[in-house]
């Protein structure tokens, strides 16, 4: 083989890797995304049961119900809507009535959201990020939710 | 008195490397030795002064001097001795802090064993190394000062994120830190080449220990956080596809493709240019992860709290950084000659497979984790991508990559034979074709996967010894000759066959681990036994335990398999005064290299517990795998013609620089 052929057999190989890879991409892209809604883009975007998606929000005070066997129901708020979640597992260290939570599942035909991971993804001031920023541009950001964090900013120097 | 210290030592260090920043490069455009010289002094004093601020702030935390911010939001005066060390990383500033000790301390490396290099080069990649280490000391002491003052102290810290009080902390991010940063050296001396318009063998032998012994800490970095994430976080996962977990991930595959193209480069004098690109890629993908964990772009246990100049300055750094290398490449890789001519199927044409599909596979982590990012910034819509995403993008890459592992060494250099490559692996062939057998009709018509990706695993670990034993001649010759042989090999080919078959033990484990992985949740009460795998689990009851600065909740399992007890294991719940919050602390039971594993969840108000158990097969491979890969790196690392600073005699360069 000629210095030119050796050359346009490595080109050659590498882009038929990258054009593989590039379809693999765009076909996973397509089918395993999973997009974030608070309750009251659930209920403006009127979402299908059983597609996939991650609901935030604060679970509402006084809305958690333990039934038999770690089936576990809340409402998850986000000042303008609510939507009743059930689950059925254990629930992270961190969840909290009255604190952030994103949980990933899909509705079902009678509008609960049937959550199959409740996710603990928490800073050290215990809002997930993806809620507080929903919140925020919703206009329903409360300030006592980042108490905590202004808290530790306002640390006297 | 010590925060005012440690503060001053860490500006005198900015204003040492704003030193050993310029003067060498002037040094070196005038040809003047003595200004060269310069970077050598400033690298070693400014690894001392960063290590006295470092010692400063490690200092507050033990005495638990809470007039100090970092201290009392990361500290308490109950907290064991241990945690009181570890959590001065276990925050923004001190990790930044450890982040810069790091570079100071390579870069200190590299002026005090780097005497045998050409003084130019030294010059040029220990001022590079110092452009890196200034725009980290000004992020430092511009946005996250460790060393801030409260005016009013307060008598009692706020405590460590519990999450974060593990002795898995304590080695976590140091490891992952030497494996980032210690790409940087790989970086420095990409970019010194690219500005001196030279590069040679000489250059990847420098270049190849340094690459080395960053990917053989990141490599154990990356075991530790997953076991780490396996045990303390008590969902019995050991990896997620976080964005954090792949930004460790990214700089580990392209440092492991630098490691074999240096090898190429090297050897053969080609690939000279991919090589420079593979180390300033490698480097910038590190910053990218610091960038990515440190912004508060995302939120994790990682991310602390973060403010968003933070964010916007690391961004400024990795902008000027990947940017500016990046254009100095396209300007100046044109400068660097070609190399040595090769046929496509050899040593170096199996070398530059390995190289295509490890980058691309990066590249296809690297759009996971960044386009929601972008998707958001560009139209508002919050994704996430997970585990799917990469399992049908990441592990179709990776099996070709797997299958043509065991041929790369069996390849000759310049023109390999592939046909008697075959023959010589046939064993590894034949050893796989039965396992795939045996696991197929063992799970009876299960998944067909799994037993397809187990006999890969065999075959590369098979194919491993393969090479080991046409190397020592076993078989072949007498053992006794055969053993001498192989007391004679160079340790870098032991390296490569631990390294190779370390990778085929973490695939076997991966697969067992996520394919026959048993779960079971039950809510249980005191003499309630579960069933899991053949072994009973009894409830006997739980008992409170107070330490030093949490409330413990242990409840105990007796285990017993056929009616005969195994032994008992005590998961607890750790409740954190100081933060009114609390952890999970798992109970592992290793029965050979598969783990029982049991964590608890809430105790309801009739006493029964949520219990989560899991039965995890072959799962310590997982974590055994890179171990084995981090000890071929070790011995390869030993070995005489690369070890570190050291492949000529030191008298024979110094004769050498007096003639310059």
């Amino acid at each position: 083989m000629t210095r030119k052929q050796r050359r346009l057999t490595m080109i050659g190989g590498s882009l038929a890797v990258l054009a593989i890879a590039a379809a693999l991409v765009l076909n996973a892209l397509r089918d395993s995304i999973v997009f974030f809604s608070t309750p009251v883009m659930v209920a403006e975007k009127h979402i299908p049961p059983g597609r996939r998606f991650r609901l935030g929000g604060m679970v509402l005070k006084g809305s958690l119900v333990r039934g038999d066997n770690l089936a576990v129901s809340f409402k998850v708020s986000d000042g303008s809507a609510t939507l009743p979640v059930a689950y059925k597992g254990i629930l992270p260290d961190l969840f909290r009535e009255g604190q952030g939570v994103v949980a990933e599942g899909a509705l079902d035909g009678s509008g609960v959201f049937k959550a199959d991971l409740v996710l603990a993804k928490h800073d050290e001031t215990y809002m997930p990020k993806e809620v507080a920023d929903a919140l925020k541009k919703q206009g329903h950001w409360k300030d006592d939710y980042g108490e905590l964090a202004s808290h530790k900013q306002g640390v006297p120097r | 008195m010590i925060a005012e210290a440690g503060h001053y030592a860490l500006v005198l260090a900015l204003g040492l490397a704003l030193i050993q920043s310029t003067v060498p490069i002037i040094g070196a455009r005038l040809h003047d030795g003595a200004l060269m010289n310069v970077a050598r002094s400033t690298a070693l004093a400014q690894l001392l002064f960063v290590l006295a601020s470092f010692a400063a702030l490690v200092t507050l935390h033990v005495t638990s001097d809470f007039s100090v911010v970092n201290v009392y939001e990361n500290s308490h005066s109950l907290k064991p001795m241990i945690y009181k060390i570890t959590g001065v990383w276990g925050n923004h500033e001190g990790s930044m802090l450890l982040w810069v000790t790091i570079l100071a301390l390579f870069g200190g490396l590299v002026a005090a064993f780097g005497n045998n290099l050409p003084l130019s080069l030294r010059a040029h990649v220990l001022a590079v190394q110092a452009w890196v280490a200034t725009a980290f000391y000004l992020f430092i002491l511009l946005t996250s000062n460790p060393f801030m003052r409260i005016a009013n102290p307060p008598i009692e810290g706020r405590d460590l994120n519990p999450v974060l009080q593990d002795i898995g902390l304590a080695v976590h991010p140091p490891m992952l830190y030497l494996g980032y940063v210690g790409f940087s050296i790989s970086f420095s001396f990409a970019v010194a080449a690219l500005i001196e318009g030279r590069i040679d063998a000489a250059w990847a032998r420098w270049v190849r220990p340094w690459t080395l012994v960053a990917w053989i800490f990141l490599t154990l970095g990356i075991a530790m956080g997953s076991y780490w994430a396996y045990y303390e976080l008590g969902w019995g996962g050991w990896w997620f596809w976080d964005p954090v977990e792949n930004a460790s991930l990214m700089p580990w595959l392209a440092g492991t493709a630098l490691l074999h193209s240096a090898v190429v480069m090297e050897k053969r004098n080609a690939l000279k240019v991919w090589t420079v690109l593979l180390a300033i890629l490698t480097f910038s993908l590190s910053l990218l992860g610091t960038f990515l964990v440190r912004s508060g772009v995302l939120t994790s246990v990682h991310a602390f709290a973060s403010d968003p100049t933070r964010g916007i300055f690391i961004l400024l750094i990795l902008c000027i950084f990947i940017g500016g290398s990046l254009t100095l490449y396209i300007w100046r890789a044109s400068a660097l000659k070609q190399g040595g001519l090769f046929a496509p199927i050899s040593r170096e044409g199996a070398l530059v497979l390995n190289n295509l599909f490890l980058t691309t596979a990066c590249a296809t982590v690297f759009i996971g984790t960044l386009y929601p990012l972008a998707l958001e910034v560009l139209t508002g819509d919050k994704i996430s991508v997970g585990a799917p995403f990469f399992n049908l993008t990441f592990a179709p890459l990776f099996v070709p990559l797997m299958i043509a592992v065991p041929f790369g060494p069996m390849l000759a250099w310049k023109r390999g034979d592939l046909l008697g490559a075959s023959q010589r692996l046939i064993a590894a062939g034949i050893a796989a074709l039965i396992a795939v057998a045996v696991l197929w009709a063992w799970t009876r018509g299960g998944s067909v996967f799994a037993p397809l990706a187990i006999g890969l695993g065999v075959f590369v670990i098979v194919g491993a010894l393969c090479d080991l034993a046409e190397r020592m001649s076993l078989f072949r010759m007498p053992f006794p000759v055969a053993l001498r042989r192989a007391r004679g090999l160079p340790r870098s080919t032991w390296g490569t066959v631990f390294a190779h078959a370390g990778l085929g033990v973490a695939l076997i484990g991966i697969v067992c681990e996520t394919t026959w992985n048993t779960e079971h949740i039950a809510s249980m009460k005191p003499n309630d036994v579960a069933q899991l795998a053949g072994y009973g689990l009894t409830f006997e009851g739980m008992a409170q335990r107070q330490a030093s600065n949490y409330r413990e909740q242990i409840a105990r399992f007796a285990v017993s398999r056929d009616g005969q007890p195994v032994a008992v294991m005590t998961p607890s719940k750790r409740n954190f005064t100081a933060r009114g919050s609390s952890t999970t602390e798992a109970a592992l039971l290793r029965r050979g290299v598969s783990q029982l594993y049991i964590s608890l969840g809430d105790t309801a108000a009739d006493g029964a517990v949520a219990v989560r158990m899991y039965y995890k097969p072959m799962v310590l491979l997982i974590w055994f795998g890179p171990v084995l890969m981090a000890f071929g790196g070790v011995l390869s690392l030993s070995d005489r013609r690369l070890r570190v600073g050291a492949p000529k005699p030191a008298k024979a360069s110094r004769a050498l620089q007096a003639a310059e």
